[in-house]
């Protein structure tokens, strides 16, 4: 019935399938294999004196304390600090900006901002921050000597966010049902309330995606961290704005290098609970999001 | 523009009038407001940008343009410095290029297969595994590199160096796979269904319309998918600084320790170079070259998905 | 019995209090801030007595870095760091600058150090080395004017039967620390004759786990660094003997033979440097120098260099109070 050819070209298009599936599933198999790795070394490490505990030159005496405590303030902070800024720019240039040639520039500006390599933002963090807290300490004449403190690590992260919030809120904002928007005016509502009470309220839980996505970048960041100060050795609670910190990844990253390889074992484990914290936190801030998505309306 | 109804019997409560004028102030005061903030994210985006072009100023009046462009030794910080950005620029595209030829075939393959053959269900438990693929922490691929990969690239070749290229571009690889599947499904799912019905309809099998009709179609998006992934690859520290090594050797040797530009930079950072120093303003100059390099491809990138879509507010 | 059963109680119960008193009577609230860098080969030394003083004082915020002696130095005489670790002494030229910068302050020898040539484990051929050979496979390429018998535009070599013919003929992978270090300078000062002068293709990093990492995975694979780092990862590590000439004897680093100087020219005292006028002023670093000098002996000897006999550690004491 049917011509050789055609017997051929079947056979290749099967063929091709199940590559393709083949081929497909080796992404999932490449992240089963990775996390898998990990805890199977140090799921056994993490235990409540790992996570209450300091870091040691024992490797089997380490915690991870200072270094949880560090991330989560890091996280906090920035966002403190970026989201009012992120959410101004947004709404201004999508609600209330006229000018098209400048909010274009603006809008290039911020896409481009976004694509930007993290360990940019820790060379500027460090040429910026740093530089000017260590002159700011010195002419207040307070004791510390040097810029490599906490606040310059919350300042870089929540610059590092700025893009990714903006750019999430703006999207969010454009999913406002117009109609929405013009029964608001109809009402005799001036663009201020109608923003605030209509718009702002609407794209809430979209905006919450632009949270949930920077809450996972700072917990994962390294590299600009280390530019601006974050140690590896810190025996004390990582509270103070003006002093040394360090986050999670960055304690990670020292134990990863030291060779003996119990170190190697409390760095998975040290991973484990970055993940988890990734997780809880997102997943706290995802549920949040549906909840407020239903109450919409 | 105030939309309030002007009272025309001049019997306005004050109660009303305080609440008018309220919202007439605040709805001169809010876009100021939002104006001031906004200001803050152009100052501190132009003030990223001077900060490096001023360091990489002071660099080069220290350091020849010429040197730095054309010198194949890179050693900032011995008794002789030479600035020759060659050996970094070798050590990237080894490292990178290493890592696509990874990334494109799964992450392409994988991209086809979820638009053009999965089942619904497939597809969907496939995206969020995906999704979580590429929020893993950095650091994790880089201790996966040398603790699973480098191992298994000695086991096969004896005489491979503990930091070597070609696992950190493995674990790079696998870093970026998710990127290039989810840019290169989007271009495939938007390109229209009838001419894949028009294919079906002169007897094309479906392989046959996938390769011929579907992918030709979408190839802007696609080679925007692998310039960004490629961005993304030059831009990363963290895999390279654990696993690639520190010597910037302008060998084409993946099994040899390479010294990337953003190598340089983590490197530089742990030992605190003393401000002042060439060797501090190198980190600058790198810094700048980086910049420039990942905001060209973005540029190109994001004109690929424009064209392709017609989308301006990419 | 039930009065006296309560009684036992009682008793148990406060003793295990007084017994608690005891122990938390013993945790200080001070508060302060300590900022230490310098010598990566010191800082295991400084990481443990940090990590003990902050058993005891939990409230004092010490931070410490290993930029390498020069790293170290360069922000010890801007005024930035309490103390400087260094595995040299300081340079007349950092002297002179701290003079300039008004930074006063004072040397403590803590303890010897032997820098350690190490092979991977499995390297079986390489057991020890001469020092003409040593030099050989460091020198740079190029002219070296600061040594004696002339090597015109030396050419490093690249292959191990280059250096010693009975060697295997495979790639030499070299790994020792930065430009930054104090080993680096000793080293290269012993060995080739001049602070500096290296050949620069090998793979340096201030962190000398990640030179243990790096020679530890492949039998071709040669560095230094400090003998502590050696004897915590002897599982992974050779020491190779060192040879005054072809037929001396090989002599391996051990306490005794760097403690009585027969590990030569590779054994060298390492330092701690302390500002003096934040040592007046901050009394976190007080107690903790007072702390160091209880402990820095054992857990020198705990960490594997050769810790100086109890007396001259105890000598710094009035040193301090004169300073205080």
């Amino acid at each position: 019935m049917y011509s050789k050819r055609s017997r051929q070209r079947i056979i290749v298009n099967n063929m091709v399938s199940v590559i393709m599936f083949v081929l497909s599933m080796s992404s999932i198999v490449i992240l089963a294999v990775i996390i898998g790795s990990i805890f199977s070394q140090g799921l056994s490490r993490v235990t409540w004196d790992f996570l209450t505990g300091f870091p040691s030159r024992k490797p089997d005496e380490s915690g991870i304390l200072p270094a949880l405590v560090g991330s989560l303030i890091v996280v906090g902070g920035a966002l403190l600090m970026a989201l009012p800024i992120g959410l101004a720019t947004a709404f201004y240039l999508q609600e209330f900006a006229h000018k098209r040639v400048f909010v274009e520039t603006i809008q290039t500006l911020i896409y481009n901002l976004a694509g930007v390599p993290s360990i940019v933002y820790g060379i500027f963090g460090s040429a910026f921050f740093v530089a000017t807290l260590k002159v700011i300490f010195e002419n207040l004449h307070m004791t510390i000597t040097t810029g490599r403190v906490l606040l310059a690590g919350i300042l870089t992260m929540s610059i590092l966010i700025l893009p990714i919030i903006v750019v999430t809120t703006q999207e969010a904002i454009k999913t406002v049902p117009r109609n929405l928007k013009e029964a608001s005016y109809a009402l005799g509502a001036s663009r201020v309330q109608t923003t605030g009470k209509i718009t702002a309220r609407f794209a809430f839980p979209n905006i919450l995606t632009g949270l949930i996505l920077s809450i996972a970048r700072i917990l994962g960041e390294t590299a600009p961290l280390l530019l601006v100060g974050a140690a590896g050795f810190i025996t004390f609670l990582p509270t103070n704005l003006f002093g040394s910190f360090t986050v999670l990844p960055v304690q990670i990253y020292s134990w990863i290098m030291r060779p003996q390889e119990a170190f190697q074992t409390t760095a998975a484990a040290g991973i484990i609970v970055l993940l988890l914290t990734q997780l809880l936190l997102s997943g706290i801030a995802i549920i949040l999001r549906a909840v407020l998505q239903k109450r919409r309306y | 523009m105030k939309i309030l109804p002007k009272k025309s019997n001049g019997s306005e409560s004050s109660a009303s009038q305080k609440h008018r004028l309220a919202v007439s102030r605040l709805e001169t005061l809010v876009p100021i407001l939002l104006i001031a903030l906004a200001t803050i994210v152009i100052m501190i985006s132009i003030g990223l940008v001077l900060s490096l072009i001023f360091n990489t100023y002071r660099f080069f009046s220290l350091v020849s343009l010429l040197e730095f462009f054309t010198s194949k030794e890179w050693t900032p910080l011995f008794a002789t410095p030479r600035y020759g950005v060659y050996p970094l620029v070798v050590g990237t595209i080894l490292v990178v290029a290493g890592a696509l030829t990874i990334a494109v075939p799964i992450g392409l393959v994988t991209a086809i297969f979820l638009s053009e053959y999965a089942p619904s269900w497939l597809a969907k438990t496939l995206k969020p595994i995906l999704e979580i693929l590429s929020g893993i922490p950095t650091i994790v691929y880089g201790f996966f590199a040398i603790r699973v990969i480098t191992p298994f690239i000695q086991a096969l070749i004896p005489e491979t160096q503990f930091y070597n290229a070609a696992s950190a571009s493995i674990a790079m690889g696998f870093m970026i796979v998710p990127i290039v599947t989810s840019l290169s499904q989007d271009a495939l799912t938007s390109v229209p269904e009838q001419l894949r019905t028009g294919g079906y309809a002169l007897g094309l099998t479906k392989w046959e319309v996938t390769k011929g009709i579907v992918f030709p179609s979408a190839r802007s998006g696609v080679s925007a998918a692998i310039i960004l992934a490629v961005s993304r690859a030059i831009g990363e520290t963290m895999i390279v600084a654990i696993a690639a090594g520190s010597q910037p050797s302008a060998s084409w040797n993946p099994f040899e320790s390479v010294m990337t530009l953003t190598g340089y930079i983590a490197l530089v950072s742990q030992s605190d170079a003393p401000e002042g120093t060439t060797a501090y303003y190198a980190l600058y100059a790198v810094g700048l070259l980086l910049f420039l390099i990942t905001l060209t491809l973005n540029l190109i990138g994001r004109r690929f998905i424009r064209r392709k879509t017609g989308n301006v507010n990419v | 019995m039930k009065r006296s059963r309560l009684s036992q109680a009682a008793l148990l119960g406060m003793g295990g209090l007084l017994a608690a008193c005891g122990s938390l009577g013993s945790i200080s609230d001070l508060e302060g801030t300590i900022v230490i860098d310098g010598s990566s080969t010191v800082y295991p030394i400084m990481e443990a007595v940090v990590e003990e003083f902050s058993k005891k004082f939990p409230n004092v915020d010490v931070s410490i870095g290993f930029s390498g002696t020069g790293g170290g130095f360069a922000q010890f005489v801007q005024g930035n760091t309490d103390l400087s670790n260094a595995s040299r002494p300081i340079k007349t030229s950092e002297a002179t600058l701290a003079q300039t910068n008004g930074i006063n302050y004072h040397e403590f020898l803590l303890a010897y150090d032997g820098i350690t040539v190490v092979v991977a484990k499995n390297n079986t051929w390489l057991t020890d080395i001469t020092l003409a050979e040593l030099r050989a496979l460091w020198l740079p390429a190029g002219d070296n004017p600061a040594t004696t018998d002339i090597v015109e535009t030396n050419v490093p070599p690249t292959k191990w039967n280059q250096v010693r013919s009975t060697w295997p003929d495979a790639t030499i992978q070299l790994y020792g620390p930065g430009t930054s270090s104090g080993t680096f300078d000793f080293f290269t000062e012993v060995i080739t004759g001049k602070v500096g002068n290296s050949r620069t293709d090998y793979q340096p990093s201030e962190d000398d786990n990640v030179l243990v990492q790096g020679v530890a995975a492949s039998q071709y694979a040669l560095g230094y660094f400090g003998y502590a780092y050696y004897i915590e990862n002897t599982d992974s590590l050779n020491e190779v003997g060192i040879k005054a000439n072809d037929s001396a004897p090989a002599i391996y680093p051990t306490l005794e033979t760097i403690a009585d100087g027969t590990y030569t020219p590779l054994s060298r005292p390492l330092y701690t440097y302390l500002n003096t006028d934040k040592f007046a002023n901050n009394e976190a670093l007080r107690e903790f120098m007072l702390f160091m000098i209880d402990h820095v002996k054992e857990l020198t000897d705990e960490v594997g260099y050769v810790s100086l006999p109890e007396t001259n550690y105890e000598s710094y004491r009035s040193i301090l109070e004169d300073l205080a």
